[in-house]
This record gives structure tokens, sequence and C-alpha cells, in this order.
């Protein structure tokens, strides 16, 4: 139903068109000219486009109020009107020969036209890319049309994307950042998973309820951390190094201090300023062996990874010299209850380092609010 | 239904239930009365044990009093929609969110603020959160309370306030009864995060130097929480006329009857910032467009750091169940009383109670003690220079069917042999001059 | 023209009442009058004359408050149209509302209640003279005291929270009595439990550490060993949690408080699918709330008055709020010589109405009929639950093929990946039929979540026709979604367009600041700025003008 008065609202469609082409035929992620070739010839189709199409039908009841800014032919424009659109086309491309610097592309001319949100479609890879692009200046929301994606940017079906989607472009949905995880191809091929933080997208998410209910509007993810960070830095003292990982909870803890934390590093710190930023593991094992040290982390993605996933420099090493009871996990609430039940994972690399951190420990979830949480390999 | 869900006994539903954690035995309870008559004639032969307000003459206040009930209320918080509603959303319970939004303006208007919340438990509770406003607001941990709050506000502020603020009370001038400005001054630093005092005060007083008072706080970075009787707003300015930050009180006297102390509701407004919202603990129901043109919506200002249901441990005290058809039946009462009915009853009130003063003062060896001043409802009488204790002409009164003012000997022994009297606009000439000659005729 | 008339259908074809009803402020006008107080007599005023006039002019209010101005009928018509607006226990199917317990209030309750033998008692009265009031709250007690197993229950709290907050005020005195209370500085509750289990604790100074459920969705035991210390002050549990499920093993989770020093205190709000059957006592607990509004079946009132009770050993009795109600075997008092108390957490002695509401209904009842309720809560329950899961999307996370106690939560989540319709959108659309629902408290550990509690008011028919509504709303998200997400169509308003609520521009908590930030002026049938040409004149204006009457000095 148009809002009156309210300005046409703008969506940007960028198809990954290649893919997931690898998964179906058995090959890991598509990255890469070689391996896409391969998998055509091992008969694959392109998923990416189908997904795109149903993702867009959510959106038709807006598309009076809606511009939809497709990029051209198989990246986007195809899927448009086969959903029933009318896009305008933006970018050009060498239909046919498209590569990941033409996502780049046309994702920074989307944020140039004014769009309020690019709806992509593709895997982790494509993720990264947009986030190369535009990173966090306007609101991006992923359709999966690769094989298992890592990033939580991502929603959980191409129609759940277009519903999102509309919910956003109606104002009844906020945004929060998404981690973007960026995976190693060949180390994923080979079977060893060991992705690391890539960056963040502004991804939409469902705030709406329905008013008056006994139970109001989920409480913010940053007000949230706040509280985490309220509760973290009230226990610092003096003397002692602090080891923040990444995250957006650990970022609020960096807020407070009054730093700018590394946004996908780890950064080091004492309560006279910030002692090293992006640190390198060898840095840290530095660290820890000539200061008494605390190690905060939070989980990263969505499985619950508190190591293993997006901070391979806090590594094994740095772990076994501080060991648990010099390691805060910070989680907001809304975090730990994504697991739904399921342990928080850790995955240094070492097996004995991973079981002296499995079984139980407390996680700061507020301002004096914790939580004794399973932690498993 | 057994044989749908595939049970053959309703104790399967239960085999998740240890032995050991069983009550093996039926509860010992009395016969019940299954029949409605029974019930009803069981009921009422206990009820017939009370002799009320209603059959006796009452000067008791003290927190809870006799006011005029409207039918149309009692008319209105019987309907089973708004009896039996309860947390539904503003589709569903629209009427109940409109009759609370337009409850929240009256008093609004009443109060002279922008910013009311959906009532809390009582007076005592909008007190005591008032004051967890104040040191939210501030960031300080200290509070100073006048003296001249009933006893049981004490009890409850101290056990509500302890964990993490200190509460001073401040003395009252013995000659006046009105709140010591020095006494206050001594105690006003930057730890201070807020004063409270009740206007009128516990003893009926009224205190026309609010300004003053506020600008002293206020020149010490404190907040001002003032809590009112809301029946004395259409006489008496609102605490935002002169300078409060917070206003507190209970709905009682608005149009809900005393049962025994349990028809209570807390209020509590504020200037309508972002500053002060953020800082309430309770619902703030506010207006809302729908999707159709000229429709009236509703919905709660929220914020997402807010109430305790979003936030879990880290609320702001927390909000729930409290005293929703009592803000429905004061806000029936506002409307039905409107600006001249509010004026009138004020004016009617305190007329009344001058009249009490003055015939009670009168009577050889009764004194008002701060007659001087200006009083609302309540006054203190001090009963010393008669030789008799107060419990003593409370039992002499009561044989005679009047019940006398709440004993003030045991709360404020500094007042001396003293009782504290109400006098409402339900008490006629002839109940007050009854009053005056029985209480001489006891004295005598 | 069919006949005979076709059978209805489920769900029904209803339309919620709604009347386009002007906020208050809109109607009436000027002058007019609802009803009169009462007069004050020649008599008083020619002995004191206008005692308003003689306040300073700093506190004596110069214009009365600009209230709305309608005549009797008017309020009347106004407040029965939003009572007709607004569906409760005695007009809908209510079992949505999970956890509120929103079970039939019997109306001869109501009769008991605003009887003038309860309403005009004031709480100050001479004991001899509430003799009948102190009984009732002195029996109530002791039926408390049996269906809970405690030895002292008190009545004072006006709420389920505010009762959780007293034990959490009686648990600090006993640890300070014991001159631990600065070492027991946390107190353990479950992510499962009202957020009242960690609100109120931290306003008492304590740090929470919440519990969170295990896969199975009982609260982690294993957690809770390793969260439990010398710092541990107390547990508070509830069980049956809001998902439905009885843990087995509460009392090993009572057992690992008691062994580091805590107290276990359990919130009863759960209490209506186990009356009779379990009790705190057998579970070791050491103090325990109900809700009288939901268990006892005191009117909901559309958020409150409620009522708490609190329950406790006799270890802990002394720490009761005051006064107590005591009986001699003659006559009952009230005991306000309690020098170990908390003290008082509300004026007076409770929320009387309802306790009176409370009595009668146990005293309808009887043993036998409490473990009716009990018993009938969990067949509809249970019943209700093989209905809902019939429906595609549907599900009910946790322990499945496990009986349910008294409610269930249950999870959208399947039917939000199909249609990517959510659980508030439905909710929307069920307002449609005057069916309200409650998801859960935060955070949503359930994803999509429905909690529903059917109690035992509700019959086989009434479950039938609330799973009808469900299946036909589940059955629209899947095949006319645009309908869903722009419900209600047929309630009393549309679609509420919130976003002004999270904007200090342009959110109004009242009319005033409505007026005030939307530029407009009061319509000419209101009043208040219409008449600012006029001067009100207060009826404590003296007849000659200037003259101020003064107040003798005493």
């Amino acid at each position: 139903m148009p809002v009156q008065g309210a300005p046409r609202r703008k969506v940007g469609l960028i198809v990954n068109p290649i893919a997931g082409i690898g998964g179906r035929v058995g090959l890991k992620g598509s990255d890469g000219l070689e391996i896409q070739r391969l998998a055509l010839s091992l008969g694959a189709t392109p998923e990416a486009g189908e997904r795109a199409r149903a993702a867009l039908v959510p959106l038709l009841p807006l598309a009076a109020d809606l511009e939809l800014l497709a990029a051209p032919a198989e990246m986007g424009e195809d899927a448009a009107r086969e959903a029933g659109f009318g896009p305008t086309v933006i970018g050009a491309i060498r239909s046919g020969e498209t590569t990941a610097a033409d996502t780049r592309r046309i994702a920074g001319e989307m944020r140039d036209a004014g769009v309020d949100l690019v709806l992509f479609a593709g895997g982790d890879g494509t993720a990264r890319d947009i986030c190369d692009a535009i990173g966090s200046d306007l609101a991006a929301l992923g359709v999966a049309a690769g094989v298992k994606v890592y990033s939580a940017v991502f929603a959980v079906n191409p129609r759940s994307a277009g519903e999102l989607a509309a919910a956003f472009l109606r104002g009844q949905a906020v945004t929060h950042a998404g981690e973007v995880l960026d995976l190693d191809e060949e180390a994923y091929r080979a079977g060893r998973v060991s992705p690391s933080l890539h960056g963040y997208l502004r991804v939409p998410f469902r705030a709406g309820s329905v008013q008056g209910g006994k139970s109001p509007s989920p409480p913010s993810e940053r007000g949230a951390a706040e509280a985490i960070a309220h509760d973290v830095v009230g226990r610092m003292v003096p003397g002692r190094w602090y080891i923040l990982g990444p995250g957006t909870t650990t970022l609020a803890i960096a807020d407070r201090l009054g730093f700018q934390k590394t946004l996908v590093g780890v950064d080091v710190v004492t309560l006279d300023g910030l002692q090293l930023a992006d640190a390198t593991e060898r840095q840290l094992r530095d660290v820890v062996t000539a200061h008494a040290t605390t190690v905060i982390v939070t989980p990263i993605g969505g499985q619950g990874f508190i190591f293993g996933r997006g901070n391979p420099q806090i590594g094994p090493r740095v772990l076994e010299h501080v060991g648990r009871g010099d390691l805060l996990v910070v989680a907001t609430p809304a975090k730990l209850a994504a697991l739904q039940g399921r342990p928080l994972l850790v995955d240094t690399g070492d097996p004995v380092v991973d079981a002296s951190l499995a079984g139980y420990l407390p996680v700061i979830t507020g301002y004096r609010e914790s939580t004794v949480y399973r932690v498993s390999t | 239904m057994l044989a749908a869900i595939g049970a053959s006994t309703i104790a399967e539903l239960y085999a998740d239930i240890p032995d050991a954690l069983r009550l093996h035995r039926p509860l010992d309870l009395p016969q019940p009365f299954t029949a409605e008559a029974d019930l009803v004639r069981h009921v009422d032969g206990i009820l017939a044990r009370n002799r009320t307000t209603a059959d006796n003459l009452s000067f008791l206040g003290a927190g809870c009093a006799r006011h005029f009930v409207p039918v149309v209320c009692d008319e209105i918080n019987s309907r089973g929609e708004f009896l039996t509603a309860y947390s539904g959303h503003a589709y569903e319970e629209h009427g109940r969110f409109q009759a609370i939004f337009e409850y929240q303006s009256m008093m609004g208007e009443l109060l002279e603020m922008d910013a009311v919340n959906v009532p809390t438990y009582d007076g005592f509770q909008a007190a005591a959160t008032g004051l967890r406003m104040a040191a939210r607001l501030t960031g300080r941990n200290r509070v100073l309370v006048s003296a001249h709050v009933p006893a049981d506000l004490r009890s409850k502020l101290v056990d509500y306030l302890e964990s993490d603020i200190e509460t001073v009370f401040i003395a009252h001038e013995a000659s006046t009864g009105l709140l010591d400005l020095e006494a206050l001054d001594r105690h006003l630093d930057e730890s201070v995060a807020g004063v409270y005092f009740e206007n009128p005060s516990y003893l009926g007083l009224i205190d026309h130097r609010g300004a003053e008072v506020a600008r002293r706080i206020h020149a010490a970075g404190a907040v001002l929480v003032v809590g009112v009787d809301p029946i004395s707003l259409g006489v008496l300015q609102p605490p935002a006329a002169y300078g409060a930050d917070i206003a507190t009180g209970d709905l009682q006297a608005l149009g809900i009857h005393m049962q025994y102390g349990g028809g209570l509701g807390g209020f509590i407004a504020s200037a309508d910032d972002r500053r002060h919202l953020v800082e309430y603990p309770s619902r703030l129901y506010g207006l809302a467009p729908t999707s159709v043109s000229g429709e009236y919506g509703f919905g709660e200002v929220m914020f997402d750091d807010r109430t305790s249901f979003a936030k879990r441990e880290n609320a702001r005290e927390w909000t729930g169940t409290a005293a929703a058809l009592w803000a429905i039946t004061a806000g029936v009462y506002l409307a039905l009383m409107g600006p001249a009915g509010m004026a009138e009853v004020g004016d009617g009130i305190m007329a009344r109670a001058r009249y009490a003063m003055d015939r009670v003062g009168a009577i050889p060896g009764v004194r008002i003690p701060f007659a001087a001043q200006h009083h609302f409802k309540e006054f203190v009488v001090d009963f010393g220079a008669t030789g008799r204790t107060v419990a003593d002409v409370n039992r002499a009164l009561l044989a005679r069917g009047i019940f006398g003012g709440r004993d003030l000997t045991g709360e404020l022994p500094e007042l001396g042999e003293t009782a504290l009297y109400c006098v409402t606009e339900m008490h006629t000439q002839a109940d007050i001059d009854r009053l005056a000659t029985d209480l001489e005729d006891v004295l005598a | 023209m069919t006949w005979p008339i076709e059978p209805k259908p489920l769900p029904r074809r209803m339309h919620q009442a709604s009347w386009d009803e002007p906020v208050i402020f809109e109607l009436g006008q000027p002058g007019a009058r609802g009803v009169l107080p009462p007069a004050l007599e020649p008599g008083i005023r020619e002995a004191v004359g206008h005692p308003v006039a003689a306040l300073p002019d700093t506190i004596r209010r110069p214009v009365p408050p600009k209230l709305p101005e309608l005549s009797q009928l008017h309020v009347l018509r106004h407040y029965d149209r939003l009572a007709q607006e607004t569906v409760g226990v005695d007009t809908g199917i209510a079992v949505g509302m999970g956890t509120c317990t929103m079970k039939y209030s019997p109306k001869v309750n109501d009769r008991f209640a605003r009887d003038p033998r309860v309403t005009e008692l004031h709480p100050l009265q001479d004991e001899d003279t509430v003799q009948g009031i102190l009984e009732i709250m002195w029996r109530l007690e002791q039926f408390l005291k049996e269906i809970s197993g405690m030895d002292r229950v008190t009545l004072q709290p006006p709420s389920g929270s505010a009762a959780i907050w007293a034990n959490v005020s009686m648990v600090r005195a006993y640890h300070a009595s014991r001159s631990e209370g600065s070492q027991r500085d946390q107190v353990i509750t479950t992510l499962f439990s009202h957020p009242s289990n960690a609100a109120a604790p931290r306003v008492a100074g304590y740090d929470v550490v919440t519990i969170y459920p295990d896969a199975d969705g009982y609260p982690d035991l294993n957690a809770l060993r390793a969260a439990a210390s010398g710092r541990t002050a107390a547990l508070l549990i509830t069980n049956p949690e809001d998902i439905g499920l009885f843990n087995p093993r509460i009392a090993e989770f009572v057992q690992v408080v008691h062994d580091v020093g805590g107290l276990a205190v359990y919130d009863q709000a759960n209490a209506n699918g186990i009356l009779g059957i379990t009790r705190a006592r057998e579970a070791g607990f050491d103090l325990c709330h109900f809700n009288l509004h939901k268990t006892f079946s005191t009117p909901h009132a559309g958020g409150g008055p409620g009522a708490g009770a609190s329950g406790v050993t006799a270890e802990l009795a002394r720490f009761l709020p005051g006064p107590t109600v005591e009986f001699d075997g003659s006559r009952y008092y009230l005991d306000h010589d309690r020098p170990d108390s908390i003290g008082k957490v509300r004026p007076f002695y409770g929320t009387t109405a309802n306790i009176v509401r409370a009595y009668a209904w146990i005293m309808s009842l009887g043993a036998a009929g409490l473990r009716e309720v009990a018993e009938t809560a969990v067949l509809n329950n249970n019943y209700l639950m093989l209905r809902l899961l019939q429906i595609a999307g549907l599900t009910a996370p946790f322990a499945p093929g496990k009986r349910r106690i008294e409610q269930v939560r249950y999870s959208w989540a399947g039917l939000a990946a199909q249609t990517g319709i959510h659980t508030e959108q439905i909710a929307s659309r069920a307002a449609d039929f005057a069916v309200h629902y409650w998801f859960s408290h935060h955070p949503w550990v359930v994803p999509e979540p429905v909690t529903i509690e059917p109690t035992e008011s509700y019959s086989m028919a009434d479950l039938d026709e609330f799973a009808a509504i469900f299946a036909a709303i589940a059955e629209e998200a899947r095949t006319n979604p645009e309908l869903v997400r722009t419900a209600p169509h047929r309630s009393t308003i549309h679609q509420v367009d919130e976003r002004v609520l999270d904007d200090d521009a342009t959110w109004a908590l009242t009319w005033r600041a409505y007026l005030r930030k939307t530029g407009g002026s009061a319509p000419d049938a209101g009043q208040g700025a219409a008449r600012e040409d006029e001067t009100v004149a207060g009826p404590w204006v003296a007849p000659e003008a200037g003259q101020v009457v003064a107040v003798e000095a005493g």
C-alpha cells in the first residue's frame, strides 16, 4: 500500500551467474575461470538466476513504488524480467565472460545511483565482492546460490530474502552488521576450512512486532553490545593486557575504550590505550609471553565458533599460554539464542587446545549479566 | 479427547513428574460450595462481620480515603471486555489501548506534563521508581526524602532502594510543619540524585514554596520528584508549574473504591523527551496512524533498552501486570468530572477540611498544630492537652460509630499525642458537626 | 436466498466491533458535565469562606485543567464502545495468551469483590470492625500454604513480578542475617523464566547468571553446576517452563543450589497444570510465588490490578513483608511487630478484591475441583497440541513425542521458511478472528514462536475452532500471503504504522503532545484551546471581586 508522500524506493539486483556452479557437480566453490569451465563441461547449469527470480516474487506487490535497478543480462536483468519486473539496467558487461570485477564495479554504480538495498545472488565470494564495493554504506542482502555459505549475510532461502527485502523497503526492518567470511577456496577444496573475517555488510533483519503484545520489539544488537562493553570495561584492571578479537560485540568494547577497532583483525589494548592494531599470531604470542593477558572473543558468523572462524590469529599457541581462566567470551543474548541449544564451537587446529576449552565457559551477555554456556569441539 | 491424543488415562499425561515429587494425598482443603447460592451464602456470612465506612462515619485517610465514586466508573470497570482482557495487541484490544491513551492524556492535562506512564502498582512504587529514575538520570546514588511521608513509604523506599541508593530523610519545621529548607540545603550536594516530597504532605499541608525548592535542587544538579494527590489538582498547581521534573502519586481518589487499601494505582509523569522516557520501566502507549487514513492506532513508545521484557536483567527495573483497569477508571472519572467538577471537588474538600479544623480546634484541650497553614484534605489533631491518648479517644469514638483519625503516635512520635484526620467531599456539615460534638463529649 | 440456512463454517466470518471512535478530547462541548460532586453546604461556606482563594498565587491553580467536557451519557457511550472494541476471555477464545492462564473468572466472585463490605472498608479501621476481611485473608493464606506446602504465605504483593521482588528481598535479608550478604552477590535463573526473575534481582543489587536450555529444552543442569558457587544467593526457576515441559530433575537443581548454600525460589506462574499433583515443598524449594490472576481465576483486568502470593518456609517467615494476618483461635489481627521483616512492598495488605475472588474460587472447587482444573488444563493442552501439529509448518520444538503440561511453545519456522510469512504477521491476521496469541519472552530461542495455553475453561469445540483458525491462516500464508502480510482486515482498525513511535519528534503519549507536535488545535467540538478567550471562573472566586478571604491563624 503506497505510503503517501514517501519517495520511491530503489533496489539493486546483482546475480553472480556462475555462483554455485561447481557444487552440483562435486566441485567446491566456483572462483576462477578454470573451475567454471570445468563445471560447465561436467554439465552444471547455473542456478543463481533462478534463485534471484524467486527472491523477487515477494517484491512484486511493491512494484508500483519501487525502482528495480539490475545489472545487465545474466547478471540480473534476465532474472528481473522473468520475475515480471521492468528493470532499469545499470552498468555494462561482456555477456558470457563476467567476473568478480563486474560485480564490484556495478555494486558501486548502484550505490552511486542511490539504491536503498542491494540484493545479490551468489556465495561467500560474491558477498566478499559486494563488501569490497560498498562495505556498510547501504543495506545489502544475499540470496544463497553457491554451496554452503559461511557469511552471515544470506537469507534462509530465496523467498525469505524477498520477504525480508520487502519488509526493509516498507520500513519494517532494521539492519545489523553481518560478517562476511573469506574462504580460502583451495584450502576448502582440500578439506581444510579456515575462513577469516573479510568485513561486514549491513544486513536487514526483521525488527517488526505487532505493537502492544506482552513481548515488544526485540532489543537492538547495538544496545546489547553496549551493555556488554560497559560490563567488560568495568572489569579491566591496570597493567593487564587484553587481546580483542574481531566481531561487532568486541567493536562495542573498543568504542567504549575510545579507540578505533580493526574491523576484521585482532587488537591488543591496556587501560592506557591501544597497544597493537591488527596483530599477527606471532605478535600475540609475544604479548602473552610478556604480560598477564586476557583474551576477549565473541562468536563469529552464524554457527557459534569462538575460535576457528574469523580469528585465526588467536592461535592454539596463544591460547594454551593464556588458559581458559583468562578467556572472556562475550555474546549478546540474541546471538546465543540463535544457536537454539547448540553449543559454542572451537576449532583452533590443535585438538588438545580445543579439548582444554571444551566444557562450560562463562559468557558475558550484558551489564552484570552472564551465562555459563557449553563449548564443544 | 484422551482417545484422540492416544492416552488411556490422564495420569499418562503426567508421566514426566517423578514419584518423589508427587503429593500422594488429596489437598487438605475445606469441603467446597459447588452450588452458586451456597457459595454466596458462605461468603456473605463472612463479609457480614465487616463494618464499613458506609455505615459508620469515618475520618480515616493516610494514603487511602473515601471519595465519591461515580456509578458510571463502576459500570465501565465491570464491563467484561475490559475486565477479562489482558495484554493483547493493538488490534483485538484496541479499545483498551485507546482508553489507556485517553487516561494518559487526561492525566497529562491534570499534571501539565506531556509524558505519562501506564500505571504501576501504587503511589509507593511510583515514588520509588521516580527516585530510581532520578538516580539513572544523574548517575548519582543518594536521594533526599521528606520525613513527612507515611512510615510505610519509608519502609518501601529502604527495601527498594538500598541495594545501590542511600536515602536520607529531611526534617520538617516543628512550627509550620513544612519542609525545612535549611535542612534540605545542608544535605544538598553533588552526590544527590533526587529529592522527593509530597504536596499536599502526608500531614495534609500544602507547600506553596515549590519553585524555591526546585531552584535549590536544580542548582545542585539533582532531580525533583513530587508526589501529589490527583484529586487536588483542580485547585492546586501541578508540580510541573513549579519546576518538578517527575510527578508521581496514587490514583485511588479518582473513582476507585478503597477496597481495604487494595484499590491503588501509581502514576509517573515527566517532560516528553528521550532523556526522560528512556528511564521509565513502565509501558508507554502512543498514538499512531494506520494504513487507513483517519484511523487511530496505538502502540508502544518503545526503546530497545528500556523494559524488562526486551532486555531481561539489564532492565530499568521491570514492568508487568499492575493497574490498567484503574487507569481506565480514573479516565472515566476525569471525563465525568471535567474541569468544573475537578475545581469544585477540590474547593469543596478544602472548605470542609477547614470547617472541620475550626470546629475540632475549638474543643477545649484540642489543638490543631498547623492550623495557620493551608491544608487540602487532612490535618493533624493534637490531643496532648486533653490528658487522653489517641487510642483511647478512638475507642470511645468507635463505640459511637465514628472511625477517628489515624493514630500518629507510633509513626511520628515527635508530634506528640496526635492523630491524622481526613475530610473529603463525602462528609456533610452534619457529619463534621457530629464529630465535633462527639469528640467534645468523649473528652469531657 | 437459501433455505434451510447453511451451517456455519469455521473459521467464522466475523468482524470485530469497529466504531471509528474519536479520541475523547474530540467529543463533548463546552459546559457539558458528566457528574456533579457533592454540593458544599452554605453553612460551611459561610463559616470558612474560600480557602482556595486564600492560597498563595504560587500554588493556586489559576485555570482548571483542560479535561474533556462531556455529558454523562456521552462518557458512558464512549467507553462502552471502547469496551466493545476489546476482546477478553468473556468474548473470545483466549487460549493464545500462553503463561497468562486466561481462564474464566466467575462472575459470582466479582459480586463479592464489589460488595460494599469489601469496597467501603478503610485499611486502617480498627481490627474489630474488619474481622470478615481478615478471616478471608487468613483462610486464603492457609489454602495457599496447603497448595504449595510452604509454611507461611503473604498476600501483600500486587502482582507476580512484585511477588518475585518480595522473594528476592527476603533472600537478600536471609543472607545478610547470616553475614553472607556481600559474599552472595549472584542470582541464577533460566532463559525460559519470566524476565522479572532476572530484572528484580538486578534491582536488589545482584549479578544475574542465566542458564540457557539444552538441546532438549530443559535448563542445562551441567551449566547450573558450573555456575553455582559461594557467590550464589539463589536460583530462581520455573517448572514447568514456558515451553510446557516439566523438568523431572528439578529436585537435583534445587540440591545443587542448596549444596552451595543458596536458596531455591520457585516461580509458580505456571501452576495451573499441577495443582494438587506436585508442590514446591516436595521439590525442596525455600520460597515460591503464585499469580492469583493466573492460576486462581481473578480477572486480568486489561493489565491489572493483579495479585501475587509469596510462600516461604518457616525459616524465612520472619522476613515476610508486614503486617501478617494472624488468628489466635477467636480473633483475627494484624501483626506489625516483625523486626526482621523486609518491610513494605506496597501500601497496606494486598489486592483485597482479588484476595476475595481467589478465596471464593477455591471454596467453590475444593481439593477435588482443583485437581480437576489441573487435569482438564493438561488434557486440553495436549489435545490442542495434537490438532495444531496437524498444521503443516507448525512444530513444537524440543522433546518430540513428549507430553506437555499446561502450555506449549510452538514454532512457525517451517511456515516462515516456506512462505516468508512470520509469526507476528500471522498474529495480526488472527485478530480478524478475535484471536490473540503471544510469542515468547526475549530472546527468541524458539524461532517464530507461538505460546498457547488452553486452561481448563475451554471446550473441545473451542479448541477445534482455534485450530481451524490457525489452519486457515497457515493456508492463506501459502496461497495468499499478501492478505496475511497486510492484516488485519476485519478487526477494529487496520495495520498500525509504528514508525511514529520511534521518533521523539512524532511520538505522542498524550493528546496534548500530539497536538503540539502536529501543530494541531482542538476542534471546535472540544475544549481547551477553543476556550482560551473565556475566563473560567473557578468556584472559589469570591462574590466580591478582589476580596481575598484570609485564613485564620491557629
